[in-house]
Formats: structure tokens, sequence, C-alpha cells
């Protein structure tokens, strides 16, 4: 099965989430942010005002009431402190010299009762709203799915599928598949240094830490491939670590699940066995491929790499030019990530990649 | 020297800066002239001065930096530096601006004013205040050697472990970091410790605690909030240093835990966010008032909200970890903590308003950076309110809104304040007026280059794009939003260089202010521009908060004496007064100028660069050396003893 034909229709297809009157507060609000709706409008795989999944809907219901309190008062204060301003120009104008006269007009305390008083009324309402948006998305709310224990590495990401018999379980990088409407529990750690594991469509940041395990959960409520991005700053590659998950239908995340769950087929022909070995011996060391002796756990498991819509956690896509050129030389379009150049003449560039190009 | 000396009754005299008695204290409280005495000079007003220059040079600096680093990411994929050198840019600029700028020129500021204001002659412990200062300088010194040598932090201001940790980073440029910052650490702790005793100890005669004007009520509280928030951060950076250095485990799985440097850290770090607003925003709770020719509305509303902020920063450290996995009960506490500190918030701004809308307001340069400040002030404030919340700071942390809402708080509540103050006390520095019509220029641009180049940080934070990203792919929909950022900062920095020009055109052709060209009400504008060496001829006596006003808003029976009061000229003199009531305690002798102050502060330094480099001979000898200058330095005589008034 080529993943190509798997690639669900792009979250652009499902825009125009968040209901008019609020959108219509945005937009009335400022210019700026009609700016932001109209860019939304547009591809921002990242945005989470508009969002995909039960968990994020609910923190971008939030997210929306607080942007559109912030936009109405800084309105508010604003429009006071023009009027305040202007409201007596009438007078003779207060330049050096001629200052006006000191005096203690008696008005100004109730400045401070009513707008602190108005301030803790709003203030208190989002507290709450905070509380119970949290009681909503933090805990899992039921039994998971699928569950997930996804590791941070600089830059890339482990995914492993956990299952209740090892045989079950799998290994795979940079891309996760989940079926949509169901909870995913998601696992994290770091291995090296801190990541943030965040699908902005789906669900918010949570960090992952060495020497601890934290959990999180999405839900995607429709189909369609969402980007994700570490959210902690981790090093050079930082800007280069992404991921992407793709949100299908049970049956083609069981077909999908199934396929992962193979080992890399026996090779015939010379050309591609000759590549396996060179493979074996220049890239098995830090890569893994089931089913051959390539067997690294220091960089992604390569098995199915074909099966991936991109490379280099989700920084090129994955067509056969980038991969040519991402092995040729690692460090040219992800500059200090820890794939070093390996110097390969070009006919052996072209037994491995066309090497590769078998694991599907 | 004899009883009846140690028991003085000081005599009265009356206030005239042209008298015998004038010449009598400047002669003893005049800096020497030439190298030695400049280098040895303890005046505070001297000391101010140097911390205000060189905090704006770190200001430009800083300012050079992100000039640079926003050109690699104003479109997509640029490759106009490596990620290494973006990385070790935002982290200067982070670094530079939060430490060597933000909190340094508001101590510039204050050791500048806050002895003025007060009606005393110096700071009380005017040697510590030179050190704290060269400290400051070396520190600064010592951070950007490791920059010149290629050596500089790449891991963010907030410097995250692991990766700060020696097998991410096994070069030196953490250590300068830890080591600079304890060394900074040093001379913020010391710095604060002599505002308390100033605040507290040498105000004039009557300025009881509820007359303390409003301006030193942020020195104040900041200062007993550093006492508090230092000892974290100067002990994180240790044991960091420890964990490099000498494989030690506190930060390091898995027996020590990467959290636990986040906490340290953020339990200084927040705070240190009030530490480096609250003196900012008292600056413009005292100068907007005179600009609007009427006392602040709510005096002691607002300052027990500055003292209330204060403490409740203290309470909101793990709003910056809301996503590090930590247990819902913690998470409730800390973001309803994080929203209910508006409040404190919201009592300064509608004091302002009212203040502004019952008054008549002034509409020099000084009022439009603080009319500014109170716009930028609410952005800065709602975005942060949103970041409070949990499940929104889940989306939001880490993204350019973030980035935006530091920097609405970082300028608009710190340099915004910082401009207009600037405007305000320069004819109290320097004698001279800043001219007007560049003023409006230097405004608007500073103004609307901020707002162009920060606001939509929020944008391209609520579209997802991460923070300290070198570089973000096409199809993000950032591009547009990058370049008007880009093209913003750009603006601002014109702004700011305006600033300068100003600076340097008055300093040599600006109009003359006179003692008090605002027709203020408090004790700095009773000397004249710039105050002689001594301040005050003689020490005021008040009888309420605006003692220059006092006849014209017939508020009290009684009145404030500033014609006559003690001269103590017998030597360099202070008066020392009692914390709450102000009444007189104690006759001090302050110290001679010194180059102990400066000697110090560099074996202080030379051992710590000698802890980089592990020259061992080096810091032992620098620790002996360091030992003798302190022995000179405390060396106890009996003319500096305390006498009785």
């Amino acid at each position: 099965m080529s993943n190509g034909e798997q690639i669900l229709p792009s979250p652009r297809t499902a825009q125009g989430r968040g209901s008019p009157a609020t959108r219509s507060i945005l937009a009335l609000a400022l210019p700026c942010l009609l700016l932001s709706t109209k860019v939304a409008s547009a591809e921002t795989p990242l945005d989470y005002l508009i969002t995909h999944g039960a968990r994020a809907d609910s923190i971008a219901h939030l997210a929306w009431f607080s942007t559109a309190v912030s936009v109405l008062v800084i309105l508010i204060v604003t429009a006071l402190l023009l009027v305040g301003m202007f409201r007596r120009r009438d007078l003779p104008p207060p330049a050096l010299p001629g200052l006006a006269a000191i005096a203690r007009p008696q008005d100004g305390i109730s400045w401070i009762y009513v707008g602190v008083g108005i301030t803790t009324v709003v203030l208190l309402i989002t507290t709450f709203w905070t509380f119970a948006t949290l009681a909503r998305t933090g805990p899992q709310p039921g039994p998971a799915a699928v569950r997930l224990l996804i590791t941070g590495h600089q830059w890339w990401w482990e995914v492993r599928y956990l299952a209740d018999t090892p045989s079950d379980e799998f290994t795979t990088a940079n891309e996760i598949h989940i079926p949509v409407g169901k909870v995913v529990e998601v696992k994290l750690r770091g291995d090296d240094v801190i990541h943030s594991f965040w699908v902005p469509k789906l669900a918010g940041k949570t960090d992952m830490i060495p020497g601890q395990e934290n959990q999180t959960w999405l839900q995607a409520d429709r189909e369609g491939v969402y980007r994700g991005q570490c959210g902690e700053y981790c090093g050079q590659q930082h800007a280069h670590m992404a991921f992407e998950v793709v949100a299908s239908s049970a049956d083609d995340f069981e077909q999908w699940r199934q396929q992962q769950l193979q080992s890399a087929p026996p090779l015939s022909g010379a050309a591609l066995q000759q590549g396996e070995m060179l493979f074996d011996s220049r890239c098995g060391i830090c890569h893994r491929v089931r089913g051959t002796t390539a067997g690294g756990i220091v960089g992604p498991d390569l098995t199915h790499i074909m099966s991936r819509r991109a490379i280099g956690a989700a920084t090129l896509p994955n067509n056969r030019g980038n991969l040519a050129a991402w092995i040729a030389d690692p460090q040219h379009t992800k500059p200090g990530n820890l794939m070093p150049r390996l110097d390969l003449s070009g006919p052996q560039l072209t037994l491995i990649r066309q090497y590769v190009e078998t694991l599907k | 020297m004899t009883a009846t000396e140690y028991d003085r009754a000081p005599r009265v005299a009356v206030r005239d800066y042209a008298s015998p008695l004038a010449e009598k204290l400047n002669a003893l409280w005049e800096t020497k002239p030439g190298v030695i005495g400049w280098l040895s000079s303890v005046d505070h007003k001297e000391i101010g001065l140097r911390y205000i220059v060189t905090s704006f040079i770190f200001l430009i600096v800083g300012g050079i930096e992100a000039l640079i680093f926003r050109l690699q990411i104003t479109q997509p994929n640029e490759t106009l530096l490596t990620p290494e050198q973006y990385n070790e840019l935002f982290t200067m600029h982070g670094a530079t601006m939060i430490l060597w700028y933000a909190f340094p020129i508001l101590t510039g500021f204050s050791v500048f004013l806050q002895p003025l204001v007060i009606g005393t002659r110096d700071m009380a412990m005017p040697r510590l205040n030179a050190f704290t200062y060269w400290l400051f300088l070396f520190s600064g010194i010592y951070l950007y050697v490791g920059f010149a040598i290629g050596e500089a932090p790449n891991d963010g201001w907030f410097n995250y472990v692991p990766y700060a940790s020696r097998p991410f980073n096994p070069g030196l440029n953490i250590d300068f970091y830890a080591l600079s910052n304890i060394l900074l650490g040093i001379s913020t702790t010391l710095g604060s410790l002599n505002f308390v005793v100033t605040l507290l100890h040498m105000r004039a005669p009557g300025m009881s605690i509820n007359r303390l004007p409003i301006l030193s009520w942020g020195t104040l509280t900041i200062s007993v909030g550093n006492l508090f928030a230092m000892p974290s951060v100067t002990l994180a950076f240790f044991l960091l240093w420890m964990d490099r250095q000498f494989a030690t485990h506190f930060y390091r799985p898995p027996t020590g835990q990467p959290l636990l440097w986040q906490h340290l850290f953020w339990m200084w770090g927040h705070p240190w966010v009030y530490v480096i607003v609250l003196p900012a925003i008292s600056m413009v709770s005292e100068a907007l008032p005179i600009l609007c020719r009427r006392p602040l509305v709510g005096y002691t509303a607002v300052a027990l909200a500055t003292v209330l902020t204060m403490v409740l920063g203290f309470g909101v450290w793990l709003h910056h970890m809301f996503a590090t996995g930590l247990p819902g009960l913690a998470l409730s506490f800390f973001s309803a903590v994080s929203i209910l500190i508006v409040i404190p918030s919201a009592v300064s701004a509608f004091a302002w308003l009212g203040t502004i809308w019952t008054g008549r307001p002034v509409f020099n340069t000084a009022f439009l950076f603080f009319a500014g400040f109170i716009v930028v002030f609410v952005i800065g404030g709602v975005s942060g309110f949103m970041t409070g919340s949990v499940p929104v700071d889940w989306q939001l942390t880490d993204t350019y809104f973030v980035v935006a809402h530091i920097h609405y708080v970082l300028i608009g509540w710190n340099l915004f304040p910082v401009m207009g103050a600037s405007y305000f006390w320069f004819p109290k520095m320097f004698g001279k007026l800043l001219d007007e019509r560049l003023g409006r220029w230097n405004f608007w641009f500073m103004f609307v280059g901020f707002n162009v180049g920060f606001f939509p940080m929020h944008i391209s934070g609520l579209l997802g794009m991460p923070r300290r990203i070198y570089t973000f792919p096409e199809g993000m929909g950032l591009d547009t939003i990058n370049l008007i950022t880009t093209i913003g900062s750009y603006v601002f920095a014109v702004g700011f260089l305006l600033f300068i020009i100003n600076v340097v055109l008055s300093l040599r052709h600006g109009q003359d202010a006179g003692p008090n060209p605002w027709d203020a009400a408090t004790l700095e504008w009773t000397t004249p521009s710039p105050p002689p060496p001594y301040n005050f001829v003689v020490l005021p006596t008040l009888a309420t908060r605006t003692p220059l006003w006092e006849t014209r808003l017939r508020e009290s029976p009684y009145h404030s004496d500033l014609g006559k009061g003690f001269p103590l000229d017998h030597g360099k003199e202070a008066l020392a007064t009692t914390t709450l009531d102000a009444q007189p305690e104690a006759i001090l002798r302050m110290p001679e100028d010194s180059l102990m102050p400066l000697l110090l502060a560099l074996a202080l330094t030379a051992l710590f660069a000698g802890l980089i480099v592990k020259l061992w001979w080096l810091v032992i000898a620098s620790l002996v050396v360091g030992l003798i200058f302190q022995l000179i330095w405390l060396w106890p005589r009996a003319k500096l003893a305390e006498r009785r008034p």
C-alpha cells in the first residue's frame, strides 16, 4: 500500500471552526487580528485557534474567550486614555512656562474602585473557566484505543506503538498514525535534552524530560494530517524537529498498523543486495531495518521509511531527490544534526538510495 | 574625641546654595579631580549616571544582536546565520537585555534619584554602592569576553538543563554564563541591601513611611524582593557549574532532576520580572501626576499594590512550567495566582487613568511616553493574563505569543517608562532640558516601531510559530508577519537612535532647566540642577508627601521646612532616621572616596577568571588579595563612628 494514496484531506478542507459570533468579535476587534483570521483561512498548519479534536477544541473556546476579553480591555483602556487626555484641551495649553495650577480633584479614587471591581469579576470568571477546562482536558477521558511511547531525541521523534502482546508492538519515527475519534494515550520521554510534544490542532504541549515519564492524550475528530512541532528549545536543530500526525478511519489505521508490523522483505537482485550490504555497514550502526542485520537504535527506525510522507523529522518531503540529497549530505539542509556526512561515492550513494526505496 | 563630640546637638542653618556653608560642604563632598579621583568616587549621582550609561550601552549591544538575528527570520529558509550563530545571538540578546540592561538601568535611576527624593546626601553605604557598580560592569565584560572568544552561551537566557550540561555543551560557553551570573548576583544582592538600608534609615526627618514618595516604593519593594529571590538563581548557577566541572548530579538524571533547574531558576525568574518593572512603573506613578498637575490618585492603594505584586510574584513561578507534567492541583493553584496577580496591576492602571482623567495633562515628550506606556502596559498585561490560564498556556507557551508578551512587558513596562523618566529627570541630572521637537520624533518612531514590530508576534504565536527557531519552512502562513516584525523592529531602533542624538545635542545646546522645570512636588527638585555633590545644603524636614505643593494644595495644617535645617558640616555627614516615623536617630559619618571598591571588584573578577580557566593559583591569589582589600576597606576608624544628634 502506498501511503501517498492514504494521505487524507488536508486540514484545510476542514477549516471554518469557531462560531460565527466569536469570529465576528475578533474581526471587529482589531485589524491585526482580522489579518490573523485571514491568514488562518490560508494554510497555517500550526494554528491552534481552529482545532480538530475534542481536547484542543475546549482549549480553543477558552482561548477565544480570553482573547476577546483582552482585546476588549485594550480598546476600552485606550479609549478612556484618549478621552482623558483630550477632554480638557479647551483649557489654555499648560505648556512651559505657565503650567496649570496644582489641584486635587476628589473624584479620582472611584476609578480604582470601579476599575478594579470589574477587573476582579472578569478574572474570577476566567479562573473558574480555567479550572473547568483543566478538569476536562487534563485527565484522559477513558480507556485508550492506541497507546504510544514517544521519545524525543535531538532532533527527531521515536514512536513506539505499545500493545499487550510484544509481537504487536513496533517502532517508527516522525510520523504518527491514529484512528479518528479515538482516545490516544501518549507516554513521553526525553532521551537527551528536554523536548516538548505538541500537535497544536489536537492538543497543547507536554514536555519530554530526561529521567521522567510524562503522559498526555490526543483525539482527532476529523481525518487529516496534523503537523506537530517540538515546543521546547533543544539545541541547534530545534527549528527542524517536527512530525506529522495522520488521523484516519479505524480500517485504514488497522491496515497501516499491520503493514508497519512487517519486517523488511528479502531482496532479489544483485544491486539491491549490494545496497543492503552497504547500508548495513555504513548506516546500520545507527539505523535499524527489521529483518536485516542493520540494528542501530541511535537514529530513526527505517524499516518502513518509504511509507512516510517526509524525512528529516518532517523537514523535507519524502521524494527521490530529497532522499538522495539527504543521504549524500545530511548536514546541508539540517546543519548540526547528529547524522554525519558519510562521503559516499556516486555509485555507493545510488546503491544505498535504491535499497532504501525498497523499504515501503 | 570627646563625649560631647558624640552627643552633639546639630545647629540649624538657612538653605543657601551660595553661602560659605555650601562651599565648605562642597569641599568636603567633592570628588577629587583626575583619573584616580574618578575611579575612587563614591558619589551616588556619579555612580548612578555610570549605571545608566553602561546599561544603555548594553541595551544598544543587545539591540544590535536582535537586529542581526531578525534578518535570519525575516523570510522562510534564510541562511544568513548558522543555527549555532542564531542560537548564540538570541541567548546573548535575552541575557543582555534582562540581566545587564533592564535591572541595572533601574538601579541607575534609583542610585541617582533615591537619596535626592528622600532628602539625604548619599546612599547608606557609598563604597558598597561603588563596588556594586564595578561588579556589574565587570560581570558584563566577563560575559562578553566569552562572546568575543567564540564561547557565547547558546541555551537561551533561561539556560535549561540538560542542554546546558556538559555532555551537550562541552565548551566554556555555559560556564561563562553561569559565572558571570553569580558575579552579577553578588552585585544585585549587595545593591539591594544598600537600598533597603538607605530607604528605611536615611529619609529626611518627618518623611514617615506613609510620606515615602511613590518612586521609592518600587525600589524599596524590589530590593526586599531581591534579597529573597537572588539566592535561588545564584545557587542554581553554582550547582550547574558544579555539575559541569566536577560531575556532580544535581540536574543529571537518574539521580538528579532536570526540573530542579527550572524550579530554582523560575523561583528567581518570575519575581525578577517584577523586579525589573516595578521601579519603572513607580517612575510613572511619580512623574505622570506631576505632568497632570495633581497628586497621584490613590497613593496608598498604588503603594500597597506595588508590594502585593511583589509578594504574589513569588507564588507564580510554576506558570513557566505548566507543560512539564506537574500535578493538576499545583497547576490550578499557580494558574489562579497567575490570573489574580492582574488585580494589583489593575490598581495602578486605573490610578493612572483616574489621574489623567481628573488632571490637566501637559503634552510633552515625557507625558507621551507615559501615555504610550499605559497602552502597552495593558497589552502586556492581558497577554500575561491569557498565558496564566493553564490549558491556554499549553498552546501558547514557547510560541511567539510569549515572545510578544515578554517584549510588551520588558520594553513596554521597562523601556517606555525609562524613556519617559529620562525626559523627566534629565534636567535634574544635567541641568539641561532635552529637546522637545526631537523628542516627539523619538516617541513616535519608538511607539509605532514597537507596535508594528511586536504586536504581530502575538499573531505569529497564535498561528503556532515556536520560539527560538532559527528558521521556519514555507507554507506556515508566517512569511508576511515576520517581514512586518523585522521592519517594525528597525523603525523602533531608529527611534532609539533619535534619543541618543537628542541627548548628545541637548547636552551641548539644551535649554537651561533650572531647579524645578516641571513644577514638581518632591525634594529632588529643591536642589540646583545638577545637584551639588552634597545634594542638600541643609537637610529638609517634611510634614506632607508633596512638600513643594503643600501651600497650594492646603490639605494639611502642618508645613514642611525646606528653608532651614541641619547643615551637618563637621565632615562628610548625613542623618539616620527611624524606620517608620523618620525621627532623627544618629549623625552618620560617611566614608571618603576610595579605590578599594574598584580594587576589590577587580580581585573578585580575577577570581572568577581563574575559575573559568582553572588557574587555581590565580583563584587563591585573588582570594588573598581580595581579603587584604577588604581589610583596608573595613579597617575601623574612630572618625567614622556615629554621632547621636
